[in-house]
């Protein structure tokens, strides 16, 4: 535990509603290294409503880094300065005494302000409920041990799997484009052989329902996978590339 | 009021599903269209019942307060899911998995509900494999296993340490389908508020929109409440910042049973408390205990940095105390020691850390091997204390965790209140007074894709009305209460934050109510706790208006609500004078420091009766064991 606490100056993001003006809106504050950035907005906010102010209106749920529930742009960058984590995990000591730090929301056309930091991400699962699933009931399926799966192949399926449905791709995008998470979707299911049947269908299906939720398209620059807190890696959108042409080239659909 | 039947079937306990099966009425596919069922909760209960009864053909509403089901907490839970599989050969079967869950729950569990848990712990394999779950696989291509405490066979199945998260979005996945097919509508950012009651029967809910802040009515023929466990009582614990008892509270003060509340499982392996500001308790998986040791200093208050304190004055207690189990004995036991051990001085200086440490294993096997089979959690304990366990102690301490108590339910999940069903950690069933590792994700997808999608239909085979209209003063009733309630609390304008109240009860809880009790504390507690109710009442703050998306007024109910709850833990771990599983009074234990149950006075189930706030009746639901032997577990 440390006792030398940091002086900081926070320009944060302050938006009464959906359809108000935002401005950024600046708090003086002294932290302990030891906290969490997360539990440094919770003290601003504990100041404010013994002041009788609304508090700072944000998003968090497990504090682990897996429910993509938090998400913060810290100065210009979607969960801040840290790479591979999420806004929950990012702690004080990264930042320096004095340091002046700028807090907004994720932004995207797609993903509406509701209130100062807090954003509307529900177009993500709009696209998969479209298509991310495999379409089975429950009851009746084949035992777990029918269908040998390579170790390594699990394992990349899990790594597209990992994904934790935070937005930051998008946030991080100057297209804003959801390409890097429908493609972790679809290449969990492409590398199974449970995900075969559906396969053409699925990349179709999605990539579909993403232009109409108002996601941009993709222009690989990258910037998804630099931001992403869990690693998913641009190769997923490559297969989804590659999927998506071939259903393209099979499908009735032509459009 | 209802009476207290737990409507397990006749016959042998092998047979009781396969017959109950059988003789549960069912709908006809045509006429399932024409039921409504409401679902509160998206976890891996919620998530998978609803998915199962849209398929199914039911009228499925969904509500969550998050803006995605896949938010729910189960995304959290790291180790793995059981099933009796034996795919080891090891000698697993059903059976043992049934005597290791009521032995390890320290035989305050119902049979009936563990044997059926443990008959559809296989299918629930079958289901996420199929469904694409990418399950841990050894190099021939089938699925792999791990151990876990209280079990001595290999029947963990896991996905690295994101299993949770893995079947949760299996569970989602299954969802999403139903929902774009239009049999699930999903209603995101609702917060449930009360259940309405019509003719003693469940039939709809009230909701808040939490971005809008309207208040809703919605109507159906039988409610399924999913809404996970308590252990944000204490306000820090490894829960995630939202996870709260409200739901299940207002139901328990419409009729349904509040059963066991004081079980309350303290996990021994997450991160010690830092400082003021903390809000919540990161978890360390359980499997760090396989190569890690756990030890204090023998000394005192002692300061010194642990790489200083040499081996002869170091105190392995729990290989000391349990030569046998070392540093593997359960989890009550394991956090019961950790506290002893610091309330005598001898935590990392002299403060509530222990050191579990890693020198040993990392000279007996190399750095690498434990680099590989827990990098990942050696990274995060860096990421959030700065501190590189490779080359110091890690430092833990015990914090509530799991609530094995919950809603009382019959065999069928059905509440005291008929057509109120209740799944996963919402209610009381499985796990008895103590759960095991891996067994809660297996009992939240057991009860929603294999039990309520059979029990609902006989339910509703029997309670044909057509759906009742949202004008109908129990609903208008219903509706009152919730914007008397938020209205009443936005009045208060006091001067103490809803935070402040809710580390203060946390902190009553955690001292008198946690992992050890007593006659005088318990009495404590109780005064306490209403007294800090009735400070609420009349100071505290809670900011902004009801129109709109109000943070602090969505936390101020739930702690409203814990200020109940909390005197019903106490009230309840007074009234039970044994120590079992999680719940140690410290005046019954045996000559060695162990729980010591009272199985003649004590083997039932306590289901609490609301009367008015602070006032509860006891019912007692009395356990028999025919099958597993009664004994006093032993981990000498
Ligand atoms: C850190 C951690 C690790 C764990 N690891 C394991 C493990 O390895 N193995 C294991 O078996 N168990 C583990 N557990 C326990 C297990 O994760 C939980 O018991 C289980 O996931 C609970 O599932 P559930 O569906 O009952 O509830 P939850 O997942 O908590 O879901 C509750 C749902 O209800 C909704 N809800 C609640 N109240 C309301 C309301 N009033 N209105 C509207 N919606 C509401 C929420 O939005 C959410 O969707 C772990 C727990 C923790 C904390
Ligand atoms: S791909 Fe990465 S950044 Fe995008 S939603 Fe998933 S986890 Fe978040
Ligand atoms: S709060 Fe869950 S990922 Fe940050």
């Amino acid at each position: 535990m440390s006792d030398v606490k940091l002086k900081l100056k926070l320009k944060i993001w302050r938006q009464p509603g959906s359809d108000a003006v935002g401005k950024l809106v600046d708090y003086d504050v002294e932290v302990s290294p030891d906290d969490s950035f997360l539990e440094m907005l919770d003290q601003i906010n504990e100041s404010l409503e013994k002041n009788n102010q609304e508090p700072i209106v944000f998003e968090s749920d497990c504090r682990e880094g897996i429910c993509g529930a938090c998400g913060l742009v810290i100065n210009g960058q979607p969960h801040g300065p840290v790479p591979r984590i999420t806004t929950c995990q990012l702690h004080m000591r990264h930042f320096k005494n004095g340091d002046t730090i700028y807090v907004e929301p994720f932004r995207a056309k797609a993903f509406p302000v509701l209130k100062d930091l807090l954003v509307d991400r529900t177009p993500l699962d709009k696209i998969l409920q479209v298509g991310g699933f495999v379409s089975i009931n429950t009851g009746g399926v084949p035992d777990a041990n029918e269908i040998p799966i390579a170790k390594d192949v699990a394992a990349q399926s899990f790594d597209a799997a990992a994904c934790i449905g935070c937005g930051a791709c998008v946030a991080s995008c100057k297209n804003a484009s959801a390409m890097l998470f429908v493609s972790a979707k679809v290449s969990q299911y492409a590398l199974l052989p449970q995900g075969q049947p559906e396969r053409q269908r699925r990349v179709e299906a999605m990539v579909k329902a993403m232009d109409e939720q108002g996601f941009g398209s993709c222009t690989n620059t990258y910037a998804c996978e630099a931001e992403c807190p869990k690693g998913i890696s641009i190769s997923n959108i490559a297969r989804l590339n590659r999927d998506f042409f071939s259903a393209k080239l099979k499908s009735k659909n032509v459009s | 009021m209802a009476k207290l039947d737990s409507k397990v079937p006749a016959g042998n306990v092998q047979d009781k599903w396969t017959d109950h099966k059988f003789n549960m009425k069912l709908v006809n596919p045509a006429n399932k269209r024409k039921y409504d069922v409401i679902v509160i909760g998206a976890g891996l209960a919620g998530a998978s019942a609803a998915a199962t009864m849209g398929e199914l053909g039911y009228n499925v509403k969904l509500f969550t307060y998050h803006d995605s089901g896949r938010r729910a907490h189960s995304i959290a839970a790291q180790g793995g899911i059981n099933a009796a599989k034996n795919y080891q050969n090891d000698g697993d079967s059903v059976y043992r998995l049934f005597y290791d869950t009521v032995k390890g729950g320290d035989f305050r569990a119902r049979e009936a509900n563990v044997h059926r848990l443990a008959e559809v712990s296989n299918s629930i394999i079958d289901q996420c494999v199929a469904q694409g779950v990418p399950f841990a696989r050894d190099y021939g291509g089938l699925l792999d296993n791990r151990s876990f405490g209280g079990a001595q066979v290999s029947r963990t199945f896991y996905a690295r340490g994101q299993t949770g998260q893995q079947l949760l979005l299996g569970a989602i996945s299954a969802l999403n389908r139903q929902i774009g097919l239009g049999n699930v509508k999903e209603y995101t950012r609702r917060e449930m508020l009360e259940v309405v009651v019509v003719d003693d029967h469940a039939r709809g809910v009230i909701v808040r929109n939490l971005v809008t802040g309207e208040v809703e009515r919605h109507s159906a023929h039988a409610v399924v409440l999913a809404t996970g466990g308590y252990s944000n009582v204490f306000f820090l614990s490894t829960n995630a910042m939202n996870c709260n008892g409200t739901a299940a509270w207002r139901s328990h003060k419409q009729g349904a049973y509040m059963a066991n509340p004081c079980f309350t499982q303290i996990h021994p392996t997450c991160l010690p408390v830092h400082g003021e500001g903390q809000s919540k308790l990161a978890l360390m998986s359980e499997s760090l205990r396989n190569d890690g040791r756990i030890w204090v200093s023998k000394k005192k208050d002692d300061k010194r940095h642990a790489n200083d304190i040499p081996e002869d004055e170091r105190d392995y207690y729990l290989e000391r105390k349990y030569p046998s189990f070392g540093n593997l004995t359960p989890r009550d036991i394991a956090s019961r020691s950790a506290k002893e051990a610091c309330d005598s001085g001898r935590g990392v200086n002299g403060g509530e850390a222990v050191n579990l440490d890693f020198k040993h294993a990392i000279e007996r096997l190399g750095k690498n091997v434990i680099e590989e089979r827990y990098g990942n959690l050696f990274e995060m304990y860096e990421t959030i204390t700065g501190k590189n366990p490779y080359k110091e102690p890690m430092n833990i301490y015990p914090a509530p965790h799991y609530t094995m108590g919950g809603l009382w339910v019959d065999y069928n999940l059905m509440s005291t209140i008929p057509g109120l069903f209740v799944l996963g950690e919402a209610n009381f069933s499985d796990h008895g007074a103590n759960r095991l590792g891996a067994s809660a994700l297996m009992q939240g997808l057991a009860d929603g894709y294999f039990v309520i999608p059979y029990t609902i239909g006989n339910y509703l085979a029997d309670n044909k009305d057509p759906l009742m209209s949202t004008d109908k003063e129990e609903f208008v009733q219903a509706e009152k209460r919730v914007t008397d309630h938020v209205e009443k609390l936005l009045a208060i304008k006091g001067t103490r934050t809803v935070d402040d109240f809710h580390k203060k009860l946390g902190r009553i809880m955690w001292n008198k109510v946690g992992m050890a009790r007593n006659e005088k504390g318990l009495k404590e507690a109780i005064s306490e706790i209403s007294q800090l109710r009735e400070e609420f009442w009349k100071d505290v703050n809670v900011i902004g208006s009801a129109g709109t998306l109000n943070q602090c007024l969505e936390r101020a109910g739930r702690v409203a609500d814990y200020l109940e709850l909390g005197e019903l833990m106490a009230k309840d771990a007074l009234d039970r004078k044994e120590s079992c599983g999680g719940h140690f009074r410290t005046e019954y234990q045996t000559e060695d420091g162990e729980a010591k149950r009272n199985d003649e006075e004590y083997a039932y189930v306590a289901a609490w009766e609301f009367k008015d706030t602070g006032n509860w009746e006891l019912h007692k639901e009395d356990l028999e064991f025919e099958n597993v032997k009664l004994s006093q577990r032993s981990y000498k």
